[in-house]
């Protein structure tokens, strides 16, 4: 059982290749004020790794990374 | 920002060589990359690289010449899409618009599995303030004037990019 994480705003990336999912993730978390927590979507088998590596960049924490009914969710805390 | 200050972000240097549409991804898919990891990027656009930064972008792509690009139609079931059609040269370079064909295949098929154009990664690098530098001496040879390119980009030579180079963490030359 894994608590839930209650995110203030969810960010679709669905359908899209990279680089998009992370393009798209760092626009939005942009909007965020720190501390906030961004849900992000994704089908791009290539997001995990990629979000993994994006977190560690920009210093933006990746509090949990799953799969879901084939869909790749992250979330993530503004720095 | 230079590497003697500890705090400045990492910072990637690429040159772009290359003006074709298969070519114009790798530059602008690393730079929007790294630019959405905050990193400071520059691109150096230089001989055939330097049509990419046209402001009516035409990059196209043929797959005459260029054995290993794979032929596929965007279009149909899903086996139909997964065939590498075989193009015989005597065919590729005798077929008037053979090429437009090719790149228009390309294209949709980028737009089908979501891909980015090259338009659109284009835009995201000037909004992620990728510094882009044209090439004066291949403006020169080939006759190409300021108002050619877009006005975000600046226009220098290889000691403008060395100098912004000799900085960087990474340097890829595309």
């Amino acid at each position: 059982m894994t608590d839930v994480i209650k995110e203030d705003q969810v960010l679709d990336c669905s359908g899209m290749l990279c680089p998009l999912p992370v393009v798209k993730t760092s626009k939005a978390m942009k909007e965020l004020q720190s501390g906030q927590i961004l849900k992000m979507v994704a089908t791009d088998p290539g997001a995990p790794p990629d979000m993994e590596a994006w977190s560690r960049q920009t210093g933006n924490e990746m509090l949990r990374s799953m799969t879901e009914d084939g869909k790749f969710i992250f979330f993530l805390r503004k720095k | 920002m230079s590497k003697s200050d500890p705090n400045a972000p990492r910072r990637l240097a690429l040159i772009s060589s290359k003006g074709t549409l298969d070519w114009a991804y790798p530059p602008f898919i690393l730079a929007s990359a790294a630019g959405a990891m905050g990193w400071e990027v520059g691109i150096f656009f230089t001989f055939y690289g330097l049509t990419l930064l046209k402001s009516d972008l035409t990059a196209s792509v043929s797959p005459l010449g260029n054995p290993a690009m794979p032929m596929k139609m965007p279009f149909g079931p899903e086996g139909f899409q997964n065939i590498n059609w075989p193009m015989p040269n005597i065919l590729m370079a005798n077929v008037p618009g053979f090429e437009s064909v090719a790149t228009g295949l390309m294209k949709q098929t980028f737009k089908n599995k979501g891909v980015a154009s090259i338009d659109e990664l284009r835009d995201m690098c000037v909004e992620l303030d990728v510094r882009m530098i044209g090439c004066q001496m291949t403006m020169d040879v080939f006759g190409f004037k300021r108002e050619d390119f877009i006005k975000e980009c600046e226009i220098g030579g290889a000691a403008t990019f060395l100098e912004y180079a000799a900085d960087a963490d990474v340097q890829l030359f595309i």
